[in-house]
């Protein structure tokens, strides 16, 4: 092999200074670039004849076609008589419905109503049948035991969503998703209805200051950048294993270029 | 270079005979040809910049130090980062600052020293090269036959090869004399204890209250709602003095409803639910891991170490993956309390197969 | 044993090193060692650095690892945790989880060292198998190297037993499923499974003992072997010097390149400092193993993506991508063939590697010392048979992530482990035809080469309107840098003295056959005189 290295020898030393400065001034601000959203809680009524009304048109415009004009459920959709509020806010709030087409299960997307629309279609299905409500609050604003819930968390949640919440795969293409950027409402309500292909797990397995501090802990995670560092997406030994060897033994084999190049 | 008469023939023959083997230059089925190119010797030597021009030298020699002064710097911001970023609160936003800062200062430190001395070495050392003389490995004909002189003279003077019966005892004294030490390995694990008997029961017992995990707080049917799955453990596991993780470890339980028309249960193991109500271990029957991943619409439960895939409708049946047998199920009723409760232990060892299952 | 060191006369002008020196000399004999290895000559070509890396990593593996036992506790007695992360306070866990804990949150540089220690360790492994490869395609495992390939190949073995019983310290619950695992599978051994997984346990899983034995494993049995062995290894590149790539001057007897002092000795260790560098400038920057988020381990709970380290994978792949129902019951015992294979596969895999080597000097017949390496085209069967290698790892490998495969490329995992399970039977051998096809042209070309020259790309219209492009001849340093490489042909059986042909003789025609009937000799003074009359 003829190897002419002519270029290796011409890196200045300092562009290492250079780029170490640029690491300490990225990481700092990344750092520092913290944010935790909260969410905004709608001024709607529940119980207003107007509020169910307005639903109501709503429904019938959007979501009637697969679920049916009472809500009683078609080939196509189920019945979402007795699903609640919460089920309908997290379904619409969340962008998974209306579903953009049939697939393994429904996937996010950008929220298709404001959170006006979303409250009003979401009392108009409960006032169909009774189910689970939008959660309180002080349930969902991470003010619980994260201990407690991180443990919970490990053992209810953690084989789909992954320990650090980072998501995982499921049969035949479906997967739990990753929940790294969920509100503490939407996670209320996926525990309480269990959308899709989530088990439901009702007050009585998960009480509601338990599922309070299953999502303290979310937010801790959320709220708390990892101590070590980037996470490399939270994946764990495969993200590692990647990294070194792409990353770690690629900045290794170009060092060792650039030892052994002839210096001009 | 050693050649031998195979060479030049089209097809080189098999060094049959045993004076090929002695040879110890024998190459083989390599093909030597007559008229190869002979090595040029050297390249002329090429002088870098730094031997040339005093200027370039001078900046080498420059940027040597620097990075060795840098280093010292880091080494500093190091020692000074232990003390400015402290992690005596519950922050782990400080773990991170101490981590980084601490970790950048060696990096520093490390990395001047590293490509100082390299640079050092590329620019600023002679670039010329030496040639050592390579020697066979064997070394000399001399040198083999003296360390061969030296084994027949030790064999003569010990009689090795003469005294078979005090050589043949030895090597058989040899070869017993680890034995015991194998023996003593037996105490690794307690002396009266069986695995078998141990693997092939649980906690689990008639009327053992279905207790949540974590909290040992028992359950009622009633509780279990369609579509709902519960992670189980035996009352009174959590009360447990001794052994608590290794009953868990066989005791674990997934607790999942379903509804009753979905449910397609041998005739034989129809009085093991309840109202749609099934439990299954949740130990895998391939390695061993928590099979916990339950897909209430699909009633799929899914291994997340190796995918052996299981349908909760059907017994637990595997559909995909390594596994091969179903998950053990645990037979359940309701006390008079409206409490879930264990009919029996599981009927079958729980997780992994071994040996002596049958 | 006579001194080295010049003695000066006059002593008031010797300088304090040179009495130094003189002191250890006169007690030590160093001057001879300095003497003999000072001026050696260690061939230069980026790859040859590899072992190297490998060898620097341990070091720091070495160094960070010292200062982890200081604080690591190896117990797995259960205590509540109450140390500085929240999400974990009151949480009961073993000593050794909390003292874990307890490094990364309430020792300052405490998580800089240990992420510098796992990171380092994955990186040794990596590089050992880099290096492994580097040496396996370049031939630099051919008399007299070979036995020293075995000593670097039970490195590799060692390194990764290391590795493994490193990641399971912390009692956590990636780790403590990883156990699981082996506990699984070892109870899949036949005859003696059951009560072998029962005597690493110490009792039922996962009981009470497997960290503080574990623990023994890696910090004192299993580093002294490592040490033991990296220390013959080096020893013997010493003792057989270095092989170098074919080049102007560079002959099989001969070994050409900077001498240690100083040359090499600053580059090497200037290079350990940078090695290390780039480890802690990771560790700075990057989580590894964030057990706080795995907590400790109880056999319930388990993640998605549960994972071993990288160099585990192959072996967690093989497991996943066996079909469902390969286990049985015969003779009243339960045969674990979704076990056995993987573990029987692996280990063919494992002692193949090992001995190719022998096998390959077996088939060549080739009895002498071999130090000029091998460009990897001009050993085009052992290139294949390499590639066929990595694809096969590569494919147990990946399975290993099947997983985290289907989420990122939004596959299903079953469609992910079919194709994986297509590409660990098939995908060596469409490698291998792959890789052999591409040698043999490379080898084509560099004929092309020496015989007409490189391409100029400059036009020339000759006196009777013909077009031609001028090519440009090699100058001969170039072209020995071509020619020089050796090729073998496939062995013809001939009867023995006794007029018999044996077996082996007709096994070792057939490999030699498969390896060497494509051959393409290297061209010879004779070919480049005839080739330049009939060309440009």
């Amino acid at each position: 092999m003829t190897r002419t290295k002519r270029r290796a020898g011409r890196r200045h030393p300092l562009a290492t200074v250079a780029l170490l400065a640029l690491g300490l001034v990225f990481t700092g601000g990344a750092y520092a670039a913290l944010s935790s959203g909260t969410v905004a809680q709608a001024e709607i009524d529940p119980n207003s004849q107007q509020t169910i009304e307005e639903g109501k048109k709503l429904f019938q415009a959007n979501c009637a076609t697969c679920h049916g004009l009472e809500a009683q459920g078609t080939a196509n959709g189920p019945s979402l008589i007795g699903v609640g509020a919460a089920s309908v806010d997290f379904q619409v709030g969340t962008g998974r419905m209306p579903m953009q087409m049939q697939g393994p299960q429904a996937q996010e997307k950008p929220v298709q109503f404001t959170d006006d629309q979303v409250k009003q279609l979401a009392y108009y299905v409960a006032s169909l049948g009774p189910g689970p409500d939008i959660p309180a609050d002080h349930l969902v604003n991470g003010g619980g035991d994260a201990a407690n819930g991180a443990e919970l968390f490990r053992i209810n949640c953690a084989m789909c969503h992954n320990v650090a919440g980072a998501g995982g795969a499921l049969t035949e293409g479906k997967f739990a998703p990753p929940l790294t950027d969920v509100s503490g409402v939407h996670i209320y309500e996926a525990m309480v209805t269990g959308p899709q292909n989530m088990p439901v797990f009702n007050d009585l397995n998960i009480t509601p200051e338990d599922k309070r501090d299953v999502i303290t802990y979310l937010k801790y995670l959320q709220d708390n950048r990892s101590p070590g560092g980037f996470e490399l997406g939270s994946l764990g030994p495969v993200a590692e294993g990647l990294f070194i060897w792409i990353f770690g033994l690629g900045a290794i084999v170009a060092i060792t270029v650039w030892i052994t190049a002839k210096s001009n | 270079m050693a050649q031998d008469d195979h060479s030049g023939t089209e097809l080189a023959a098999a060094d049959s005979s045993l004076a090929a083997q002695e040879f110890a230059g024998s190459t083989g089925t390599a093909v030597i040809p007559h008229d190869a190119f002979e090595n040029p010797g050297f390249e002329p030597h090429r002088p870098r910049v730094t031997d040339e021009d005093a200027g370039r030298e001078k900046r080498a020699q420059r940027t040597v130090y620097t990075l060795f002064y840098l280093s010292i710097l880091g080494s500093v911001w190091a020692i000074a980062a232990y003390m400015l970023f402290p992690i005596e609160s519950n922050d782990v936003g400080a773990v991170r600052l101490n981590n980084m800062f601490i970790g950048l200062g060696v990096t520093l430190a490390l990395l001047g020293i590293g490509f100082g001395a390299v640079h050092w070495g590329k620019t600023l050392m002679t670039s010329a090269e030496s040639i050592d003389v390579r020697h066979p490995i064997g070394g000399s004909e001399a040198t083999q036959q003296g360390a061969v002189e030296v084994f027949r003279q030790a064999d003569e003077e010990s009689g090795f090869s003469r005294r078979t019966v005090i050589r043949n005892s030895l090597i058989g004294a040899l070869l017993v004399f680890p034995l015991p030490a194998v023996v003593l390995f037996r105490g690794l694990a307690p002396q009266d204890q069986i695995p078998v008997e141990l693997l092939s029961h649980t906690m689990w017992a008639k009327g053992t209250r279905l207790a949540l995990d974590p909290s040992g707080v028992p359950i009622r049917a009633a509780d279990v709602t369609i579509g709902s799955a519960f992670h189980v453990i035996p009352e009174g596991l959590v009360d447990l003095e001794h052994g608590r993780l290794e009953e868990k470890a066989k005791a674990a339980v997934l607790l999942m409803r379903l509804d009753p028309s979905e449910l397609n249960e041998a005739p034989d193991r129809e009085s093991w639910s309840y109202d749609g109500i099934v439990a299954y271990s949740k130990i895998c029957t391939h390695v061993g891991c928590p099979v916990a991943l339950y897909e209430q619409h699909t009633h799929h439960l899914l291994c997340p170490c190796h995918q052996s895939q299981f349908d909760v409708a059907n017994h637990c049946e595997v559909i995909f993956g390594p596994a091969k047998r179903p998950l053990p199920q645990l037979p359940i009723a309701v006390d008079d309390e409206g409490y879930l409760i264990a009919q029996s232990d599981f009927t079958e060892p729980v997780g992994p197969s071994f040996w002596e299952r049958h | 044993m006579s001194t080295a060191t010049t003695r000066s006369t006059t002593p008031a002008k010797r300088s304090f090193t040179a009495g130094a020196s003189e002191y250890i000399n006169d007690r030590t004999g160093l001057a001879v060692a300095i003497k003999g290895l000072g001026r050696k000559a260690f061939p230069d070509h980026w790859s040859f650095l590899l072992g190297e890396v490998a060898l620097f990593s341990f070091i720091v593996v070495l160094v960070s690892g010292t200062f982890l036992t200081f604080f690591f506790q190896a117990s797995m007695a259960e205590v509540h945790y109450e140390g500085s992360y929240v999400p974990l306070k009151g949480v009961e866990m073993s000593v050794a989880m909390a003292s874990t804990l307890d490094i990364s949150f309430d020792i300052r540089g405490g998580l800089f060292v240990r992420q510098m220690h796992h990171w380092a360790a994955l990186l040794f492994v990596a590089a050992i198998g880099l290096h492994m490869l580097r040496v396996f395609f370049t031939g630099a495992f051919r008399k007299p190297r070979e036995i020293n390939w075995v000593f670097g190949f039970t490195l590799f073995i060692l390194a990764m037993a290391e590795g493994f019983t490193g990641y399971s310290l912390p009692d956590d619950l990636l780790s403590g499923n990883g156990l699981r695992i082996i506990d699984g599978m070892v109870k899949g051994i036949p005859l003696i499974g059951t009560w072998t997984s029962f005597l690493i346990f110490g009792g039922e899983f996962p009981g009470t003992d497997i960290v503080g034995r574990l623990y023994t494993l890696h910090i004192l049995l299993l580093p002294a072997l490592v040490v033991a062995l990296i220390a013959v290894h080096v020893g013997y590149v010493f003792i057989h010097k270095h092989t170098q790539f074919a080049g102007p001057g560079r002959e099989p007897t001969n070994s050409v390149g900077p001498p240690i002092l100083p040359i090499y000795a600053a580059k090497a260790g200037g290079f350990l400092f940078l090695i290390w560098g780039v480890i802690a400038l990771i560790a700075a920057l990057f989580t590894i193993n964030p057990i706080w988020n795995y907590g400790p381990y109880d056999p319930s709970p388990v993640s998605a993506g549960t994972q071993p380290d990288w160099y585990i994978g192959f072996a967690d792949g093989a497991l996943r991508l066996i079909p469902p129902g390969w286990e049985f019951v015969w003779l009243d015992r339960t045969w674990s063939f979704n076990i056995l294979v993987p573990l029987i596969a692996i280990g063919i895999f494992i002692v193949l590697v090992l001995i190719y080597p022998f096998i390959e000097a077996w088939i060549k017949g080739d009895k002498r010392e071999h130090h000029i390496a091998d460009r990897p085209r001009n050993a085009p069967t052992r290139t294949a048979i390499g590639a066929a290698g990595v694809t096969f790892y590569a494919g147990l490998w990946a399975a290993a992530s099947s997983d985290i495969l289907a989420t990122h490329f939004s596959l299903t995992m079953e469609g992910v482990i079919h194709a994986l399970q297509a590409t660990v039977i098939v995908g060596p051998f469409i490698a291998y035809f792959i890789t052999k096809r591409v040698c043999l042209a490379l080898q084509k070309k560099d004929r092309e080469i020496v015989l007409h020259g490189y391409e100029s790309g400059r036009i020339v219209k000759l006196p009777g309107g013909e077009f031609i492009e001028v090519h440009q001849p090699l100058d001969e340093y170039e072209r020995w840098r071509l020619v020089s490489y050796e090729s073998y042909q496939p062995l013809m059986i001939r009867p023995n003295a006794r007029g018999k042909i044996t077996v082996g003789q007709r096994v070792r025609a057939g490999f030699s056959r498969w390896f060497f009937e494509d051959r393409i000799a290297p061209v010879s003074k004779g070919e480049l005189e005839s080739g330049h009359d009939g060309h440009h």
